[in-house]
């Protein structure tokens, strides 16, 4: 099975609508969403509806940390990201809130476990930014794959049969395969707000027959994106720094 | 974790295996056959049970990762693998022959033959190279020969991929390896440095052509680490008659820093091929090790004390290109002769480490029978290299950077062409000729040389005011048959 993952969304439309065309022309046959549909960007109505119509097509979405801040302003976040979720939940319906409060923390398919942050306590929105991050978040469970999100710099980590860990920043376009004698945490960089210096939307193919990752980075509008922003009156910093990928 | 008790006509994913032809430390081969492949098949099966050192399984995996990506003549074709979950094992296609290890008996080896051998496996590093991985065990027991000469590398049990996680990279506090072949920098943890590999491949040159290992056989950590300060003993020490030209080519495979190394395989087989264009310096006249004081001084200072910037092997790749210029020096074209240089300027201002050839072909005549010496009694071939020397005296090159070639051919596109492939130039520039009839009458050698290549190919013409003056002049003198 091809399955096209796409995390930290966002509300970047046209960075969404670019990994939707492409993850179609990749004959992707499933979908999974890592959460962080909405903040910082200014479409979160479209972003919802597009995740809600997706899972009602099958698709599997869990829940972000700044999905739950809709509804649960007590969510620790910075002052600005603050700001977008305040933003954020005057424009979304109570029916788009009730879809992303109703989200799962994670989801398991075959056997592999989809997470938004660090899988040891998935609630508590940790970040895997380092090879020990990546091994607490294996420890804590029995999933041999863990993919997730949150950290919006692509990552991949892996640790061998006595517990040694590898850490590696995936290269795009190259198929790497998840060796089955040891497990894997598979971080995906972010579809609406990259920040690992390339400004390009990120999301990752998973063959699950082959185990095989891909990394893919796809162009878009950044120009429609930061515009519709500003116009919005939210950050700017936030529109800003779509053009630098940071 | 399974145990292994394979024997002869056991089948593994169609596989089925025939007898054990190597019994080896880490692994058993298998000669296999499986329907649809009708070429000999090895099959690889690691020997590995509960408790067992884990390098061995950490070997076998990038093994399995990087042996199905890599393709061509230089490795051997991989038609499956199977993994830890199942029962591991790599098929893989069946070399026929011995390594390079059975030479060993007859060390040391003619200058020739040993420079023909490290040529081979040169341009065998450098196609590996640009498929993105370090070999790392460069060895007389991982290479082997084709029939049709090739150098094949195998066992990439210990191999850096740059475009995939190195599982090797955080399991070893010590580097691991052979020891005498191990580069210096390995010893402080890089292992994305495709000169690594160059240095053992000198440490091979020098083995093959002295009998003696450069840095001797020690396994000891603190016998690797000497290799940090301490400078082999020049083989012209060893052997009276050794080449200066093969004595410069080692001691540069061997140095310490790697940037001081060559750039690329591709460079260093360049050499290799042509020891009348290696350009001798002091390291070609060392007699002795370098003094006490000097090696006391790196011992305390060494020139390797931390990673270097991170060197990636692409952009290492990328900095150091063979670029070959052709020149036709019988027209009188001056026009034309300095665009080229221009173009050439340009490009080695951009990269470097770039090495530039300038060829001419002396065009020999089909029938009549060729005369070395010209009307005035003048020895072409030298005439001509002179005048290659003269025109790239301007651009100032470093002797290590610059080589001028006299082929003699029938075609010089054809010559152009297979200078060009058997050197792994990657980029050539050429004139294109300016006099429509004699093109007409000659057939483009440009043409033929942009479409025919393997490589990039810049055509070359003079500035519009050059040419619209040419052609003016051309009309002119058509306009005016008397």
């Amino acid at each position: 099975m091809r399955v096209a993952i796409f995390s930290d969304i966002h509300a970047n439309r046209p960075a969404f609508e670019a990994v939707l065309a492409a993850a179609r022309a990749r004959h992707a046959e499933r979908i999974i969403l890592l959460g962080d549909y909405v903040g910082y960007g200014a479409d979160p109505e479209w972003a919802v509806d597009v995740v809600s119509d997706l899972v009602a097509k099958g698709a599997s979405a869990i829940l972000g940390n700044h999905d739950r801040a809709v509804r649960h302003p007590s969510e620790t976040m910075n002052d600005a990201a603050q700001i977008v979720i305040a933003w954020t939940r005057e424009r979304l319906t109570a029916d788009r809130q009730d879809f992303l409060d109703r989200l799962p923390l994670t989801h398991i398919e075959e056997g592999a476990l989809y997470v938004h942050a660090e899988a040891s306590d998935p609630a508590a929105w940790h970040y895997v930014r380092s090879a020990d991050d990546a091994a607490r978040s294996l420890a804590a469970t029995d999933a041999r794959v863990t993919i997730c999100g949150h950290v919006h710099r692509p990552a991949l980590y892996s640790m061998s049969a006595v517990g040694k860990m590898t850490a590696f920043v995936p290269t795009k376009e190259i198929p790497v395969q998840l060796l089955t004698g040891r497990r894997w945490l598979v971080v995906l960089g972010s579809v609406g707000q990259p920040r690992d210096g390339i400004a390009a939307a990120s999301f990752a193919m998973f063959d699950t027959v082959r185990q095989e990752i891909t990394f893919c980075r796809v162009p878009y509008d950044i120009d429609a994106a930061a515009a519709r922003i500003r116009d919005n009156g939210l950050p700017s910093w936030f529109a800003d720094r779509l053009y630098l990928g940071k | 974790m399974v145990k292994y008790s394979i024997e002869g006509g056991a089948v593994i994913e169609g596989f089925t295996l025939d007898k054990c032809v190597h019994h080896g430390g880490m692994a058993t081969l298998w000669s296999a056959t499986h329907p649809g492949i009708d070429r000999p098949i090895l099959v690889k099966i690691p020997k590995i049970s509960e408790g067992d050192d884990p390098a061995m399984i950490v070997s076998f995996e990038m093994e399995q990762m990087i042996l199905p990506r890599l393709s061509g003549d230089h490795v051997p074709a991989c038609y499956g693998t199977g993994d830890f979950s199942r029962q591991p094992y790599v098929a893989m296609e069946r070399i026929p022959g011995d390594t390079l290890y059975k030479r060993i008996a007859d060390l040391p080896l003619g200058y020739e033959e040993a420079a023909t051998i490290c040529e081979r496996v040169a341009i065998a590093l450098e196609d590996l190279h640009r498929q993105s991985v370090i070999h790392h065990d460069i060895k007389p027991s991982s290479i082997m020969f084709r029939p049709t000469g090739e150098a094949v590398l195998i066992d990439f049990g210990l191999s850096h991929h740059a475009q995939l996680p190195d599982l090797l990279q955080a399991e070893f506090r010590l580097p691991y390896g052979t020891a005498p072949y191990m580069a210096p920098e390995r010893l402080l943890g890089v292992r994305d440095d495709p000169r690594s590999d160059l240095f053992s491949l000198g440490v091979m040159l020098y083995f093959l052509t002295t009998g003696e290992r450069p840095f001797g056989e020690g396994e000891t950590l603190h016998a690797i680490r000497r290799r940090l300060w301490r400078d082999p003993v020049p083989p012209r020490k060893i052997r009276a008659d050794y080449p200066p030209w093969m004595q410069e080519i080692v001691l540069r495979c061997l140095e310490i820093d790697p940037a001081k190394r060559y750039p690329t395989a591709a460079q260093l087989a360049f050499d290799l091929s042509h020891p009348e264009q290696v350009t001798l310096t002091a390291r070609s006249e060392k007699l002795q090790r370098d003094s006490l004081y000097t090696v006391l001084r790196r011992r305390f200072n060494p020139p390797l004390t931390r990673l270097s910037e991170k060197s990636e092997l692409a952009r290492q790749l990328a900095s150091a290109p063979i670029v070959m210029v052709a020149l036709d020096v019988t027209q009188d074209s001056s026009e034309l002769d300095d665009a080229i240089r221009i173009a050439v300027q340009r490009i080695l201002a951009t990269v470097p480490a770039a090495r530039l050839a300038c060829v001419n072909i002396l065009k020999l005549a089909r029938v009549a029978i060729d005369k070395t010496l010209d009307e005035q009694g003048n020895n072409k071939h030298i005439d001509r290299l002179v005048t290659l020397a003269h025109w790239a005296a301007p651009l100032k090159l470093d002797e290590q950077r610059l080589s001028t070639h006299v082929l003699e051919a029938f075609d010089p596109a054809d010559a152009i062409l297979e200078f060009a492939k058997i050197n792994r130039v990657d980029h050539i520039l050429i004139g294109a000729r300016q006099h429509s009839l004699r093109r007409s009458l000659l057939g483009s050698v440009s043409a033929k040389v942009a479409a025919e290549a393997t490589c990039s190919v810049t055509v070359i013409r003079p500035s519009r005011v050059a040419i619209d003056a040419s052609l003016v002049a051309e009309e002119a003198a058509a306009a005016s048959p008397d």
